[in-house]
This record gives C-alpha cells, sequence and structure tokens, in this order.
C-alpha cells in the first residue's frame, strides 16, 4: 500500500479499482557484510565529494588541493599524527563507554556529563591530594574515584530507568547540564589565580598526579590504555555471559525475562560500566592530556560517540575505524579553515554533511525497495 | 550578556516593585526562544520524533535570518531607504526555509529512509551549530562586503519595536508591553498549538500517531504525512526562537556561540511542561528566571554557577515524578523514538 506516493489506479480480476503504490519498500535479509561495507564506503565516497563541492563553492580552490590540505592538516607532521591519534583514542574511549548500553537499547546520551565529573574528580583529587601522598597512591586514588564519579552519573538514570521506565534519553542529556554546572562551580571554586575563572595547570611544579609519560610521547600512554580497552570490551560483549545478557536486553525485554534473565540488574551493571568507562575518559583527559578540568574538556565528544558506535554497527574493533574518520576529517577540516581564513565551525558542517550520507545509506542495507510492475491490458 | 549586571547587582539588595517588574521583563525575554524551541519541539515529539536536531535547527533558523537581513541591508544605498515590511518579512522568510530545510532533511532520514532518530538528531545538531557559527563568523568574508561585522541594528530595530504606549504604564507597561512582535507571536503559537492538539481532529490524530501509529494507520491516518507536516512544522517554529534570539534579544548581533545551550533547555522545558505548550508559556518564563536568577541574588561567581543548574535539576524532577506517577496523559508519547515499519507487524 501506499505511504506518501501518489497511487495509481490499476483493475484487478474481479474489475474493482484499487490503489497500486508506485513502489513499496520491503526488509532484506541479511546481506553479505563485503557488499554492507561497500554501501557504506560508496556513500562516504559520495559524501566526500559533496564535501569537496561546498568547501570550493567557499573558497574557490580546485579539490585536489583542499584534500591535500585536509591530509597535511592530519598527517603533515609527527606532532600532528600525534594529535590524531590522541583525538582518535579519546573519541573512541567515549564510543567504547557508549556501547554497551546501547547494545541494550539504552540510550546513554549523557556520555558527555559522565566524561566531565570523571575529570572533575580526578582534577580534584589532584588538587587536594597533591604533594599529601605518594605519587603512585594518588594516580591509584584518582583512578578509582573518577571511575566511581563515572558510575554513579551513570547509574543514577538507570535507577530510575530501571524502577519507573523513565526516560533516559531525556533524563541522560539533563545530566550532562547538571556535570558541566558542577564543573563550572567547583572551577570558580579552585581558581588559580583568583578572578581567573579558570584553574590552570594543576600541579605545574611537582607534577603531582600527572600519569607517568612513556618514552617522549606525551599521549602514548593514553593510546595504549584505549587500545587494550577497544579489545576487552570485544571480547566482553561478545564471548562473556553478561555481553550475551546485554544484547538479549536490547533484543527483546521480554524474551530476556522468560528465559530467567534479571532485566533491572542487567540494566543498571550496564549503565555502571558504561559511566565508569566515561569516568575513566575524564581521568585520561585530566590526568594525562590535560592536566586541567574546564566545562568544555569533553568536547562533544559524548555526542559524537553516540554516532561514532552507531556507525559501527555498535562492534568494538569498527569503532577504531569510524572513531578515525570524524577526527581525521575534523583536523582536516580544521587546516582547511585556518589555510583559506574561515572558521573553525566549518568542520562541523563537513562533519554534518558525512553523517547524513552514512546515516541515509543504512536504509539501502536494510531495506529493498520494489517498484510497480507493468501491468498487462486486458487481463 | 546583553543586560547590564552592574546595574541589577545593585539593585539586588533592595527589594522595589520597580526590580521584581524588571525581573519578570527579563526572564519573559529569556523565556521567549526556550518556549518557541519548546512548542516546536512538542508538536514534533507528538508526532513520535525526538527530533533531538531542535538545538542545530534554532541555530539554522537564526543564521539563515541573518543572511536574508544582511544580504538586504547591504543591498541597499543607504539604511535610511529601508522598507520596514520588507525588513521583517525577509529574515523570517529566509529563517522559515532554513529550519523548513532542516526539517525536510530529518523527516527524510527518519521517516522516509528510517534511520535511527537519536544519530539522525545529533548529526543535525553538529551540523546546525556548525553552519550557524561558521556564516555567523564568515558572512562578511564570503560575501566581500565593506562592513567590519554582522551588526543588524536597522532591522533588528523593526523586531523590537514595541507598542508606543508601553513606557507610559510603568511597571504594568514594562511587564505586558515592552517586548517586540515576536514574543507576542511565541504566546499566540503556543496557545494556538495547544488548542489544536487538545481539541482538534488534527490534534487527535497526530497524538494517536505519536502514541502507537500502528494502530493510527489502521484507523486510516496517513502516518507518514502526519509525521512529515508536524515535525517540519516543529523545525520552523523552533527555528523563530533562533530568529528571536539575534534580532531581539541580541539587537542584531550574532555572536558565535552566543545562543549556548537553549536548544537543550529547550527540550527540557518540554518535559517540564509535559507536551503541553500552553504550560510551556508559564514554564519558559519560569526557566528564563531561573536562567537570569542569579543576576539577582546575591552570591559569589561559583554559587551563581550553581543557580544555573536549576532548570536542569527542577527539569529531571518533573521527568522522575511524571514517570512514577504514570498518569498516562503525562507520560511522554509511547512510540517515540522509534520509527514506524509498516511493514515489520
Amino acid at each position: 500500500m501506499a505511504d506518501n506516493n501518489k497511487p495509481v489506479m490499476t483493475e484487478n480480476e474481479s474489475g474493482k479499482k484499487v490503489h497500486e503504490p508506485l513502489f513499496h519498500i520491503t526488509k532484506k535479509a541479511a546481506i553479505p557484510w563485503q557488499k554492507a561495507w561497500a554501501v557504506r564506503i560508496g556513500s562516504v565516497v559520495a559524501a566526500l565529494i559533496v564535501c569537496a563541492l561546498v568547501t570550493m563553492l567557499l573558497v574557490h580552490k580546485d579539490p585536489i588541493k583542499i584534500y591535500g590540505t585536509m591530509l597535511s592538516g592530519a598527517f603533515g607532521t609527527s606532532r600532528r599524527i600525534w594529535n590524531l591519534l590522541q583525538g582518535i583514542a579519546m573519541l573512541l574511549c567515549v564510543s567504547l563507554a557508549v556501547t554497551p548500553a546501547f547494545k541494550m537499547r539504552f540510550w546513554n546520551i549523557g556520555g558527555e556529563g559522565q566524561v566531565l565529573i570523571g575529570g572533575l574528580a580526578t582534577a580534584a583529587c589532584m588538587i587536594l591530594l597533591g604533594d599529601k601522598i605518594p605519587n603512585a597512591l594518588l594516580i591509584v586514588v584518582m583512578l578509582i574515584s573518577s571511575l566511581a564519579a563515572g558510575a554513579i552519573w551513570g547509574l543514577i538514570p538507570a535507577v530510575f530507568k530501571a524502577k519507573w521506565n523513565t526516560n533516559e534519553t531525556l533524563f541522560t542529556l539533563m545530566m550532562n547540564y547538571v556535570a558541566t554546572q558542577l564543573v563550572a562551580y567547583f572551577v570558580n571554586v579552585w581558581e588559580v589565580p583568583k578572578g581567573s575563572g579558570k584553574i590552570g595547570i594543576i600541579n605545574q611544579a611537582t607534577r603531582a598526579g600527572w600519569l607517568p609519560v612513556i618514552g617522549k610521547y606525551d599521549y602514548l600512554l593514553n593510546i595504549i590504555v584505549v587500545f587494550v580497552l577497544t579489545f576487552v570490551l570485544y571480547a566482553y560483549l561478545k564471548y562473556s555471559k553478561h555481553g550475551y545478557e546485554i544484547a538479549v536486553v536490547g533484543e527483546s525485554e521480554n524474551t530476556a525475562r522468560y528465559i530467567g534473565i534479571n532485566v533491572k540488574k542487567v540494566i543498571l551493571r550496564t549503565m555502571i560500566l558504561s559511566g565508569a568507562v566515561c569516568g575513566l575518559t575524564g581521568f585520561l583527559l585530566v590526568g594525562s592530556t590535560n592536566h586541567t578540568v574546564t566545562t568544555t574538556i569533553a568536547g562533544g565528544r559524548g555526542f559524537t560517540a553516540i554516532m561514532v558506535s552507531w556507525l559501527a554497527k555498535f562492534n568494538p574493533i569498527f569503532m577504531i575505524l569510524t572513531s578515525a574518520l570524524l577526527v581525521i576529517l575534523e583536523k582536516g577540516a580544521g587546516e582547511i579553515a585556518t589555510v583559506y581564513g574561515l572558521n573553525k565551525s566549518f568542520s562541523d558542517i563537513l562533519t554534518g554533511i558525512i553523517l547524513f550520507f552514512i546515516i541515509g545509506s543504512e536504509f539501502f542495507i536494510n531495506y529493498t525497495i520494489n517498484f510497480r510492475k507493468a501491468h498487462k491490458e486486458g487481463k | 550578556m546583553i543586560l547590564n549586571s552592574a546595574f541589577l547587582q545593585n539593585a539586588a539588595g533592595a527589594f522595589s516593585w520597580a526590580t521584581v517588574a524588571l525581573f519578570l521583563q527579563r526572564a519573559i525575554v529569556q523565556g521567549i526562544p526556550l518556549l518557541y524551541g519548546s512548542t516546536g519541539e512538542i508538536l514534533t515529539e507528538k508526532s513520535g520524533n525526538l527530533n533531538l536536531g531542535i538545538p542545530g535547527i534554532m541555530y539554522i533558523g537564526g543564521i539563515s535570518g541573518v543572511i536574508g537581513a544582511f544580504l538586504y541591508e547591504n543591498s541597499l544605498p543607504s539604511r535610511d531607504a529601508i522598507n520596514p515590511a520588507l525588513a521583517i518579512l525577509i529574515p523570517m522568510l529566509c529563517s522559515v526555509l532554513g529550519s523548513l530545510l532542516a526539517g525536510l532533511l530529518y523527516c527524510f532520514l527518519t521517516v522516509s529512509l528510517r534511520a535511527n532518530q537519536n544519530v539522525t538528531g545529533l548529526a543535525l545538531t553538529t551540523f546546525g551549530v556548525g553552519f550557524g557559527n561558521f556564516f555567523g563568523a564568515s558572512l562578511v568574508k564570503l560575501t566581500g562586503s565593506e562592513v567590519p561585522s554582522v551588526a543588524l541594528s536597522a532591522t533588528s530595530a523593526f523586531f523590537k519595536k514595541s507598542l508606543p504606549f508601553a513606557g507610559k504604564l510603568g511597571n504594568f507597561g514594562t511587564v505586558f508591553f515592552s517586548y517586540g512582535f515576536m514574543t507576542y507571536m511565541a504566546i499566540i503559537i503556543a496557545v494556538v498549538a495547544a488548542f489544536v492538539l487538545k481539541k482538534t481532529r488534527t490534534g487527535l490524530h497526530l497524538r494517536a500517531v505519536g502514541e502507537n501509529p500502528a494502530t493510527a494507520d489502521a484507523a486510516g491516518i496517513n502516518v507518514n504525512r502526519y509525521k512529515y507536516v508536524f515535525t517540519c512544522l516543529g523545525s520552523v517554529i523552533a527555528g523563530f526562537g533562533g530568529l528571536y534570539y539575534v534580532m531581539d534579544y541580541a539587537c542584531g548581533v550574532w555572536s558565535n556561540e552566543g545562543f549556548g545551550d537553549r536548544g537543550w533547555l529547550a527540550i527540557a522545558l518540554v518535559i517540564f511542561c509535559i507536551w503541553r505548550s500552553n504550560w510551556g508559556i508559564l514554564g519558559s518564563i519560569l526557566f528564563g528566571g531561573l536562567y537570569i536568577v542569579y543576576l539577582f541574588v546575591p552570591g559569589s561567581l561559583s554559587t551563581q554557577e550553581l543557580y544555573k543548574m536549576l532548570p536542569y535539576v527542577v527539569t529531571l524532577i518533573v521527568l522522575i515524578i511524571t514517570s512514577a506517577r504514570k498518569k498516562r496523559e503525562n507520560l511522554p508519547p509511547a512510540s517515540l523514538g522509534l520509527s514506524y515499519f509498516r511493514e515489520d507487524r
């Protein structure tokens, strides 16, 4: 039957007039993964062409040159490559965090707040306990408190979801801003120097609570931690009993209940995990990357992570690719903006265009369009 | 912030009716963008679409109006040659066009292509905020014009024009008549939207689509048409919120990130007024008040940050209470956030 297409009148066997739509849509059986990825890559290529056209309209340069600028922005110098890898690792870490929740169909869009609160807990330990306890112990305390803070921030919406089925999308969204304002409050309390409105580098002289630097590479520790975490989470979701329970709850809560899974327990446990990994991201961002905390430290990653996770079909290994795609794009577009004197937000526009294409392409993986067959005359 | 905080700080100590009137007036001014955003989102959510792209759409609505007004103002030989009707109509039409296209894109992806609503909405917000900030900052450079920055004071003057007798009525005039036409328009739209939802057949059908699209479909309601029409209409209304913000509140000056998190606050307001746009009028004034209350109460900078948390905390409490009481009419539309696949049944 037609949904919003103009119906066409045809005659059926009994001579009655019936509506025959121009096309109808049916669900595809699972298609081979090579084919699915061919569609996705095709959509990215199409999106890149559109991005090039948009950029050309704005800066009047030939597209090859534009892509050259983008690539040099992402990979141009070894410093840029390190920045890029660090960016990918941090985005990937938040994406890993939100994935178990998504697999359970729990829309945790509070990653931003959970990262912030984890970062705040880390910074609090650094400021309040710095120099008072040995450095190794301090780092352990920082880690534990950031994990706990993130976990609590994730647990609160889960408790209400489990008890009263409170809408988790809206709940976690609000929790982001509560966290932002808490950070803003403590930034004002701890500001150095007074009146500057920011904390500045914490423990710059003593380096208390700074995570160790491996070799000479500032970001290597973060990258290794996230890389290991990716495979741990992959195994957790794919091979553990917990992972199986998450998948069943996500597919059908009734089935889960029927086969004796305690749905509430799974929701609470998974959100503790999700929040704790977000807290870990905050810990890495404050303890290792920035050594300070601001309200923008999460940098929108909590939201971008949702798209990273969804684009990779909740598969942690594929998430390496999707987060790399988005970060390379962001850095590349940032370079275009700098070189051609455009505003930095240009990268958001390009990211948006690419996301729209990939989101749209999923349709062609999951559905087929069947056009109306030509009818024989005088049947 | 445009308001004169030093003056308000001084006024905070002593109670006077003038301060109360001023507080109410500022609260209303702050609340109107939220009211536009939430009325738009209510219509959208009632059709079952959880459009998290509203913050982006509000940016798009704002900047589209700015682009229109900027091009019009710069095409004039002098500022005095500006035509009042065109000065208002051009930005409004541009704003409608911008938000409508954004809404259509969202509908095409979620309704026709059945994409995930959360992901699509967040992508739209990324795009919209980027679009707004990019053109806001680069408009002057891109058009190669000679003005130093985007300051549409001439256009803004028409948007801000209040009723002539507002100044003569004292506090009463300050609270009720000191606004530009878009303020009254927001309230009228909210009332009309509430009426349509509650009292008309169209509203009944729309609610049916949001609650249970399969049942609505079986009853002969064109589900996709309702989703398209009301999501796009909602986008246009939300886009007016962005337009109001730049043209009226910010006096025609676009500043990047100036709009801030008001888009998310508008979504919070939807929950706060439990999907009733007429309650949203009072809710928006309350939220506007909570947004600026820190300017009126004595306290250090740090406690002010805690005051700014209030709208979100209040919203969370409402969300919890409504979900705990489980009164049908206060719950979110049952199919909110879910795409409708007719062939799935």
